[in-house]
């Protein structure tokens, strides 16, 4: 432990060991008797060799506070409760007193010093110098120093300085200290890279896209640096007690110390007895054990989640979040990874009948027909048959080969027609397959639609869909999509045909992201207890997604100020018994991020339209990462609430028994001291152990 | 406008508590803070009397924490 003490605290330490020595000598003198019979001075001597090496400084501060006019300062209520101890002959517990007085700011100065090291740790992503080049040269600058434009050269294993764009070389980045994500992320010449990242074994040269002030790593350094800034409720409750704890106290302590005395009269030994309650009085007077637990706590709080690779920004939110009863989510790029895959290949019973793998054979009849469309359906059903076939064939099979299409003409509004293999391919929706005369199956087409309301009704809560039923895919909500495909069942359906035939369908949609409806269940598990999904979608589209995900109520067709003014009826409705906290991509969500009680936004590693409008940034996107922290700041707000009961528990305690003569001074200075470093104790839990990739759970909060 | 102060160094929590109430009470001072934690003061003034206040909150520094070290970051 020494070792990784300052120089200053070193100090600190020796003179608490001289001082505790001579406390020992002390009382093997006064249980030998050296003392007795009228030599008392000796043991003033004895006594005031190791105060003086413990407490100079504690006399000397307070000596110049009281010309300063700052009386009620520790130092001066523990020089008077000292000097009280003398004044009644308690010489080994003045040096008692006085000694573990400074090992409890010892420790405190230990703790806070450890605990702020160990978020620069955490952080330790703030590059040193940067490599540059600059002509034929390239020098070592201070980060600083880089232009926007410059080529900056990272060594294996150094740190990105700086944000840019790779030029040149390729390389896996370790992101871990900025989104908590264990498994590196490959980078090659065109990638855009954030700084903080840790470089892996190639050297990249990287065009600089901002200033080091603009850049990320810039950035969440200041953010966690003023995170701890922020008034919070708790802090405001311990600043108004300090306040008027500490002189209520001493107050208290001078007239016990003189009225019951005046009052009872008798002698020496009334006044001795009653100045020795009032110096219990004193030693307890500092409120320091609850005011250290609230920096300490949320210190630590912001620190554990900025371990998972959640950004936190400010103590506040931290304290609300751990009140959040509802959670609002936007849909796209929040649960969803806004991007289009085929769901669902349906070969009809005819096309299954003809074909032996009619899955695969229709895949790829469709990503024949759309071989040449850029539309992002069409690249969707390329990529689903090219993935589908590596499993089937060796990979030289999987490139289409275009000599076996004959021709291929894209009917605006409907789709394509090709001719592959020398046969006749529709793909498109059903207009397509109505104007060619293909007759569809019962039960595929859109005949079951269901009826969606064309525009946003007043007060916007008639779009709740408040149950969400089991829906098959195939109920397409009739709509006509903007590219003229169905939408059906939360996605796009693309119907194929061959020669005339109606031969499937291909369902393209919006995919769950990984771990969403366990994110929601987690929630629920916190204590959450409703979660609400919101999105401009159809309702059919919105409905399936939602019933995968698992959350309880869906708003579909919004239009962004339909968004504002359904969390504002949300919050109106949570008003007094919990906060809302709302989760979105961070880009196009700034006045809903705002007007929720808590921002979370989708970090898209370091987006900064994000960074900026959000209050809590997931900096690796996974919502599973919103339950996490919402553990950790129940937490932080549990242990820094506990610490404060017991505190403020202990100390009237005591108080209450020296006022009735029952607590003695090594009580007064277990309600002081002890008190002090099992608050710090309790809240450093929080720091936890080192970093640790635990998947789903809460790395260091539950140490 | 706003200023930060890195202090070196303040040593206990309610030192940190009663000079940022101190620091406060500092005639033109719009709002201060000072984190024990991270050992830094964030001031606020009106912009056109800043020196002038940061001069009495200097003061106030030197007579609460006189072994303290105040330097703008």
């Amino acid at each position: 432990m020494t070792g990784k003490l300052t120089k200053k605290q070193k100090k600190w330490l020796r003179r608490i060991e001289l001082g505790a020595v001579g406390f020992v000598v002390l009382e093997v003198l006064a249980h030998v008797g050296a003392f007795d019979g009228g030599r008392w001075w000796l043991g003033l001597l004895t006594a005031l060799v190791p105060y003086l090496i413990v407490g100079w400084d504690v006399i000397r501060k307070s000596i110049r506070n009281i010309s300063h006019g700052e009386v009620f300062d520790e130092n001066f209520l523990m020089m008077v409760a000292t000097f009280g101890a003398f004044g009644i002959g308690e010489y080994p517990e003045a040096v008692a007193v006085m000694l573990l007085y400074q090992i409890g700011e010892l420790f405190q100065n230990y703790a806070t010093g450890k605990s702020r090291e160990s978020i620069s740790q955490l952080m330790s992503i703030a590059p040193e110098t940067a490599l540059v080049e600059r002509g034929q040269e390239t020098e070592e600058v201070d980060p600083d120093e880089v232009e926007v434009g410059e080529t900056i050269v990272v060594r294996p294993g150094e740190k990105i300085p700086l944000d840019g764009e790779v030029i040149e070389g390729s390389s896996m980045l370790d992101t871990s200290a900025l989104t908590g994500e264990s498994v590196p992320r490959s980078v090659h010449a065109g990638d855009s890279v954030i700084s903080g990242c840790v470089n892996g074994k190639g050297t990249l040269k990287i065009r600089t896209t901002k200033r080091y002030e603009d850049s990320t790593v810039a950035k969440i350094l200041e953010l966690v640096e003023n995170a701890t800034d922020m008034k919070t409720r708790v802090e405001n409750f311990v600043t108004r007690f300090a306040r008027v704890y500490t002189p209520i106290v001493t107050v208290g302590a001078l007239i016990l110390a003189v009225i019951p005395p005046l009052i009872l009269g008798g002698g020496a030994q009334t006044w001795i007895s009653w100045i020795r309650r009032a110096c219990i009085f004193l030693v307890v007077s500092c409120p320091c054990a609850l005011v250290i637990s609230v920096p300490l706590g949320f210190f630590g709080g912001i620190g554990a989640a900025s371990r998972i690779g959640v950004l936190v920004k400010g103590s506040n939110y931290l304290e609300m979040l751990a009140r959040v009863k509802t959670i609002v989510f936007d849909k796209t790029g929040t649960l969803t990874k806004g991007e289009f895959r085929v769901t669902e290949v349906a070969p009809s019973d005819q096309f299954e009948r003809m074909t032996d793998e009619p899955k695969l054979q229709l895949l790829e009849m469709a990503a024949y027909a759309e071989a040449y469309s850029t539309h992002p359906v069409a690249e969707s059903i390329r990529a689903a048959w090219a993935e589908a076939s590596a499993k089937e064939a060796p990979k030289s099979y999987i490139s289409q080969d275009t000599t076996r299409i004959g021709q291929a003409e894209e009917i605006a509004g409907h789709g394509v027609l090709a001719v592959v293999d020398g046969r006749q391919i529709l793909a498109g929706n059903e207009k397509l397959m109505q104007k060619y005369g293909i007759s569809l199956p019962e039960g595929v087409s859109g005949s079951a639609s269901e009826s969606i309301p064309e525009s946003i009704p007043e007060g916007g809560s008639e779009n709740v869909l408040e149950s969400i039923p089991e829906s098959p895919w195939r109920i397409a909500d009739g709509s006509a999509g903007k590219d003229g495909q169905d939408a059906s069942g939360g996605g796009t359906v693309v119907y194929v045909a061959c020669d005339g035939t109606f031969a499937g369908r291909i369902v393209i949609s919006d995919v769950l992201k990984e771990g969403v409806p366990e994110a929601i269940r987690s929630l629920k598990e916190e204590g959450v207890s409703e979660t609400v999904m919101l999105t401009g979608d159809n309702a059919s589209a919105a409905k399936e997604i939602a019933r995968q995900a698992g959350v309880d109520k869906v708003y579909a067709l919004l239009l962004p100020a339909d968004k504002v003014r359904i969390v504002e009826q949300l919050i109106k409705k949570e008003k007094g018994k919990g906060a809302l906290a709302f989760a979105g991509d961070g880009i196009n969500d700034a006045p809903v991020l705002m007007r929720s009680d808590v921002g979370i936004a989708m970090g898209l590693i370091g987006s900064d339209a994000a960074i900026e409008a959000a209050d809590i940034v997931l900096m690796d996107d996974d919502v599973r990462k919103i339950a996490q922290t919402v553990r950790i700041a129940r937490k932080t707000m549990g242990i820094i609430r506990a610490n404060i009961t017991f505190a403020i528990a202990v100390k009237i305690g005591i108080l209450v028994l020296s006022a009735l003569g029952v607590a003695n001074m090594w009580m007064a200075i277990f309600g002081d001291v002890g008190v002090l470093i099992l608050c710090i104790l309790n809240a450093m839990r929080l720091l936890g152990h080192r970093r640790k990739a635990v998947p789903g759970g809460v790395p260091g909060a539950a140490g | 406008m706003k200023r930060k102060y890195k202090l070196d160094e303040i040593d206990c929590a309610n030192c940190a508590l009663k000079l940022e109430n101190a620091i406060k009470e500092v005639n033109g001072v719009s709002n201060a803070k000072v984190n024990y934690m991270t050992q830094k003061l964030t001031l606020e003034a009106d912009e056109s009397e800043f020196e002038a206040v940061e001069k009495d909150v200097l003061a106030v520094c030197r007579r609460m924490e006189p072994d303290m070290d105040v330097a703008a970051v």
